[in-house]
């Protein structure tokens, strides 16, 4: 039988009784996806090696500066809420990674992923793809112009629906930072009830996904502006070595 | 500083993360191309046909590269990264060369990043290229790893190719990493 939220809520709510960790859990049973896909078995220490010790190069030659604008990829407007969305990528030492990949997709504001198997029954528009590259400045920033994207429902369980967010896939400069994580936006009355969100059961933890809505980023007469700093992990690397490698370059 | 949580990449990376020749760390047709591929499998044993597979190596002198280019390849320059998705049949594959030993001594692997709907956090392993019993043996990982678990870390030679299974969950699950800063980050 398909589970009802409120079932969903008690077992979101049974494992927010155990103390967690600032990571999702990946065995985490409310999100039903997770149940066949996730390790049991303890992830192996190792100290990283050489080429972990490295993240892939990414510079202009791989990314159009248009492609951080995500509203100017067909010939017409596309529909809804345009926004800005910027921050600083930074490591756990809090260095700026600069020059680095950020890559963004979304639904679009009727919470429609211009994608195949989104069946969601909310028109599509004709203007927006949804898909956005980057490369962070030298202080890390990175910043796009996109349109809110809407909540949409899915198949979890009944009634279930995603709070608006935009997916981020970023880089470090070690392999070991590499994050895929989801950005949302602040104030969603779906976040109680959203099994992916809720995988991470430090409420401290969660609340670094979440958007800040900056009114010195927002543009008159044009977009309203959200701020989302970004820290990955810590760098294995010695930071002077990197410097002095990346200036020689 | 607190590092920001992950998420699963979802149902729909195919749209932000596809792209051409993303898979292609050298054309199919080099003289040395190398077909590394396998099936990502769930707990079930049943394939997964929404993951997706990172690589990250070092070229095969055991350089490891500091090009850009890897989203727009130009044929030439081996930039030592590329993605795959799996198919409906959970298969990806890439066309790379061999990594060579970034120091003497050392077992060359593939660093392999794994990300797939359903899975909440990216997994770390690496593929070893199986060549060598003698750098095998003397691999400070798969020193540690109990000796049933150290073939999930170790490709398979075919003619032209590797082979790489990846298994989430269950009978022969691949043993995953994690590195100190990671482990320290979340203490």
């Amino acid at each position: 039988m398909e589970s009802s939220q409120a079932d969903i809520n008690r077992e979101i709510e049974a494992a927010a009784q155990q103390p967690g960790g600032p990571q999702p859990r990946i065995d985490y049973a409310p999100y039903r996806s997770s149940i066949l896909r996730h390790p049991k078995l303890p992830a192996h220490l190792v100290d990283p090696e050489a080429v972990e010790l490295w993240a892939p190069a990414f510079g202009h030659r791989d990314v159009a500066d248009d492609e951080a604008d995500l509203t100017i990829q067909h010939a017409g407007t596309p529909l809804g809420e345009r926004i800005v969305v910027t921050g600083r990528v930074l490591d756990g030492d809090g260095r700026p990674v600069a020059g680095q990949l950020v890559e963004v997709w979304q639904a679009n504001a009727a919470g429609r992923y211009r994608h195949q198997r989104d069946q969601h029954p909310a028109p599509h528009d004709p203007n927006f793809t949804g898909v956005g590259r980057m490369l962070t400045g030298t202080d890390g920033t990175y910043r796009f112009q996109t349109i809110k994207p809407g909540p949409y429902p899915w198949r979890n369980h009944v009634n279930a629906w995603r709070p608006a967010h935009i997916h981020f896939s970023i880089f470090g400069t070690d392999f070991t930072q590499r994050l895929v994580t989801q950005m949302y936006f602040p104030g969603d009355p779906l976040f109680p009830l959203d099994p992916i969100y809720q995988s991470i059961t430090d409420p401290k933890a969660r609340e670094l996904l979440i958007a800040q809505y900056d009114h010195d980023v927002t543009t008159p007469e044009w977009n309203t502006g959200y701020r989302w700093d970004i820290v990955l992990t810590g760098t294995h690397r010695t930071p002077l070595d990197s410097d002095i490698e990346d200036e020689a370059e | 500083m607190s590092a920001v949580p992950g998420q699963t990449v979802g149902p729909f990376f195919h749209l932000g993360l596809e792209y051409s020749g993303m898979n292609e760390l050298v054309p199919p047709s080099h003289p040395r191309a190398l077909r590394l591929h396998g099936h990502v499998y769930d707990g079930a044993g049943d394939p997964v046909p929404d993951a997706v597979v990172e690589i990250w190596q070092a070229d095969p002198q055991g350089h490891i590269p500091r090009q850009p280019g890897s989203l727009r390849r130009d044929g030439w320059t081996f930039t030592g990264w590329g993605r795959a998705a799996t198919d409906p049949e959970g298969h990806y594959q890439f066309a790379t060369l061999e990594p060579g030993a970034t120091e003497p001594g050392k077992a060359p692997f593939l660093a392999v990043t794994v990300f797939a709907r359903g899975l909440l956090d990216r997994l770390f392993t690496r593929a070893y290229l199986p060549d060598d019993p003698d750098l095998l043996a003397q691999d400070t990982l798969l020193e540690s790893v109990a000796p049933d678990r150290r073939a999930t870390l170790i490709a398979t030679r075919e003619p032209g190719g590797l082979v790489f299974d990846i298994r989430l969950q269950g009978d022969g699950e691949t043993v995953f990493v994690t590195y100190p800063r990671l482990r320290d980050a979340w203490t």
